[in-house]
């Protein structure tokens, strides 16, 4: 394929580096060779020491694989994290009040904003939501939105890619990357004025705690994990332990008169907030997927109570979904009557005939996701595919053309990063994370991940990618 | 707090106190093995070591021939026995993963550590290279994770769940090597008239005692020749003997009493009563009705312990 021309994050065309990463480029090159190596060595070390790994799902023999960590942070500049802080608040400001309106009024479908079917024939929306009050009107206490940096060396502009409502993940390797980076090169860290990411989980804490159910004062909060042979499960762990809070599993909890119990040594006790990161078909076994073992019976009957606080709520899924996607704009004005601050990337929606004739005949730019897909699973990027895999995929998107969205294929900005022959740049993205309970908040950066595949334009680490540390410089 | 956790706490203990059990008979074991010794002694030392186990059958199952190489494989290296050091370890940081966040990081890493370590050291060949000094090596492992957690972490239920599983375990394993080793001698009562058998005597007791690191403890307690009866002793009955099974029991108790909860009164009278048995008991009467009798009631008592344990904290009753 063409290597596309991109935004590169440390330097301009001409070869000169953006001021945000001036101090860091004139200490990298003082470094010698063998001393970043050794350094590399040291960080797998510690990783694996540390157990930093994710299992690989399915693998019941508990296969753990180290997620590449990358030495060469991702740097964003104090008025850059400005704007996209100011934006990230606006828009999970708008999901949430999009979601409390969904399972209520529905509004935004009598105005004509949102077509009833996008909702209705969402598998993510959840009927048994309908009229049901959560506190403070919050169902996404917890967003990770994926944000894209494109466009030409100038004017480089971000665009969110795809939010994440249900249970985002990657937060743990935000933690644990700043963590390295100051163990390897504190040095850094005198000379530049890097914003702190450490109190995360006292935010989400705080966010948790203010979400419990009305009247409790002081909420016994858990984290409910599907268990240790779940990929995400070290950062499950590592949530509960940095917030001082249990870390459960299904058969921990269980349902009496009318609340939520887990099992205790000293008998039950009652709990009131539950961070879970199972999905939702598989949170209570009365209710959804029957197979499922690892949820709790007869935990839905008390959520719809009022009387334990589910964090994310149930049926979030439906804002979140690809064919909702492009009606986010819609609903920052909608709700808030303002100016969405981020972009969306420009989405043709297949269902829509004029879109869909329009898309097969683009296919070899478009980038095509299924609306329900995720992990990178399930798509296809245009520019990168043989004409064998465009013409299997027209196949499918004919055949079935609600089921798919598609975009132009973003370049991706790059930013240097340890390869086999060097140092070479590589496309990456941004997750940040915003905490919403009795304010929004969130803390300066994210996860970011890189594709470590020369060209490669998919960061997920089920796909090979890998992360950096990422810093705001402070102002 | 959670039961489940207190349960992968109280295994991980047991798994790693038990992997250090092994590591010291099989190190006791492979030094015997360098004295003199007639084929039919080795066997038979080889039998005890998988005796003590109760491993023979599953042993025998598999047909190999009865030797060091293959002994050694099995109780150290294999992961189709369930109970080789391979898999203790496993376990233990398979019990330690489950509950990483209530570990500290430093004990969450040293049992992790030492899985990814042993995996290494067996892919060495450290196995039949020097097996000494990987008993050593894992010995000093188990020393380094209990001292590491009594070092680190918060002393609440989380950490007496742990110790209770280590003094548990360490009874358990105590017992097993002194009944083994005695049946072992009575099997084959030695003359001592005869001054060969008598410095085969004295090797044989010196070596349980090394098993139990308590040959130097038993010099300076007797400051005297080595007997069956003071070794019976000083394993059993002294309890500043840190791995007798007073000391072990004491271990149990305390713990006990710092869990203690609604449910179990049951648990520590029971504790107490085999405590108080050993407390006041004295050798020539254990030996009147049979140190193996003894041991035997003694072990199905223990077992019995372990599974009231988790009735009473693990396994607790709905509401």
């Amino acid at each position: 394929m063409v290597p596309m021309r991109s935004y590169n994050e440390m330097q301009r065309e001409s070869g000169d580096v953006r001021a945000h990463y001036d101090r860091f480029c004139q200490w990298l090159s003082r470094q010698p060779g063998e001393t970043m190596a050794r350094k590399r060595a040291e960080a797998d070390l510690v990783f694996r020491r540390v157990g930093i790994t994710f299992a690989v799902d399915g693998d019941l023999s508990g296969t753990e694989r180290l997620i590449p960590f990358d030495l060469i942070p991702r740097i964003i500049p104090p008025d850059e994290w400005q704007m996209l802080q100011n934006g990230l608040r606006q828009r999970v400001k708008a999901l949430n009040m999009f979601l409390h309106d969904v399972y209520h009024q529905q509004n935004i479908i009598r105005a004509g904003v949102i077509p009833a079917e996008q909702i209705y024939t969402n598998a993510q929306y959840r009927p048994e939501m309908q009229g049901v009050d959560v506190p403070r009107d919050i169902y996404a206490h917890i967003a990770g939105i994926d944000m894209v940096r494109a466009g030409d060396d100038e004017s480089g502009a971000f665009y969110v890619l795809e939010d994440n409502l249900r249970v985002p993940s990657g937060v743990s390797y935000m933690l644990e990357n700043r963590k390295m980076t100051m163990r390897l090169f504190p040095e850094l860290f005198v000379q530049n004025r890097i914003a702190p990411v450490a109190h995360y989980p006292d935010l989400l804490l705080e966010s948790l705690r203010s979400a419990a159910p009305p009247g409790v004062d002081n909420p016994t909060v858990v984290v409910l994990t599907p268990g240790m042979y779940n990929s995400a499960y070290f950062e499950h762990a590592f949530l509960a332990q940095q917030m001082g809070v249990e870390l459960v599993e299904g058969k921990d909890l269980f349902v009496d008169d009318n609340s939520v119990f887990m099992r205790t040594t000293h008998g039950p006790q009652r709990v009131d907030v539950i961070y879970r990161r199972l999905d939702d078909d598989f949170l209570d076994p009365l209710a959804f997927r029957n197979d499922s073992a690892l949820g709790v019976p007869g935990l839905l009957s008390v959520y719809r109570a009022g009387r334990v606080v589910l964090a994310n709520a149930l049926g979030t899924g439906v804002a979140d979904d690809k064919s909702i996607y492009p009606f986010v704009p819609d609903m920052i004005q909608f709700y808030l009557g303002e100016q969405p601050i981020l972009n969306n990337v420009p989405t043709y929606q297949c269902r829509k005939p004029e879109d869909l004739s329009y898309v097969l005949a683009h296919l070899p730019e478009l980038v095509v996701k299924e609306v329900h897909g995720a992990g990178g699973y399930g798509m296809l990027v245009g520019p990168a595919s043989t004409k064998a895999e465009i013409e299997s995929f027209r196949a499918r998107l004919i055949a079935r053309p609600h089921g798919y969205i598609a975009q132009p294929t973003l370049a991706l900005s790059s930013c240097p990063t340890f390869v086999e022959s060097g140092i070479a740049p590589r496309h990456i993205d941004l997750r940040p994370f915003v905490l919403s309970g009795k304010n929004v908040s969130m803390v300066a950066g994210g996860l970011t991940r890189v594709a470590l595949r020369e060209g490669s334009l998919v960061v997920n680490s089920s796909q090979g990618g890998g992360t950096k540390d990422t810093w705001v410089i402070e102002k | 707090m959670l039961s489940r956790t207190a349960d992968h706490l109280f295994w991980m203990a047991r798994y790693m106190e038990r992997a250090e059990n092994t590591a010291r008979m099989l190190d006791v074991t492979m030094q015997a093995r360098l004295l003199p010794q007639s084929h039919n002694q080795e066997n038979r030392s080889l039998r005890a070591v998988l005796r003590i186990s109760e491993l023979e059958p599953a042993f025998l199952e598999r047909g190999e021939p009865l030797t060091q190489e293959s002994v050694l494989r099995f109780l150290v290296s294999d992961p189709r026995n369930p109970s080789s050091i391979y898999c203790f370890l496993q376990a233990a940081r398979e019990n330690a993963r489950a509950v990483r966040g209530t570990l500290t990081t430093e004990a969450w890493e040293t049992v992790n550590s030492t899985w990814l370590k042993f995996t290494q050291l067996l892919k060495d060949d450290l196995l039949a290279i020097d097996p000494g000094s990987l008993f050593e090596w894992v010995k000093y492992r188990s020393h380094l994770s209990r001292g590491v957690t009594t070092g680190t972490a918060y002393h609440d239920d989380a950490y007496f769940f742990t110790r209770l599983g280590t003094f548990l375990e360490r009874a358990d394993n105590t017992a097993r090597i002194l009944d083994v080793r005695f049946l072992d001698a009575e099997r084959e009562p030695r003359d001592l008239s005869d001054s060969s058998a008598q410095l085969e005597d004295f090797y044989y007791w010196t070596s349980i005692l090394s098993s139990v690191s308590a040959l130097e403890i038993y010099r300076k307690v007797y400051r005297d020749v080595v007997t069956s009866d003071r070794v019976i002793d000083l394993l059993m009955l002294n309890r500043s003997m840190p791995r007798s099974l007073l000391a072990a029991l004491d271990g149990v108790c305390d713990n006990l009493k710092k869990l203690r909860n609604d449910y179990s009164h049951d648990c520590e009278r029971e504790a107490g009563k085999l405590r108080a048995e050993l407390q006041y008991a004295d050798i020539p009467q254990i030996l009147e009705g049979g140190l193996h009798a003894y041991l035997t009631q003694f072990l199905a008592r223990v077992y019995e312990l372990g599974n009231r344990v988790s009735e009473t904290f693990l396994l607790l009753p709905v509401a």
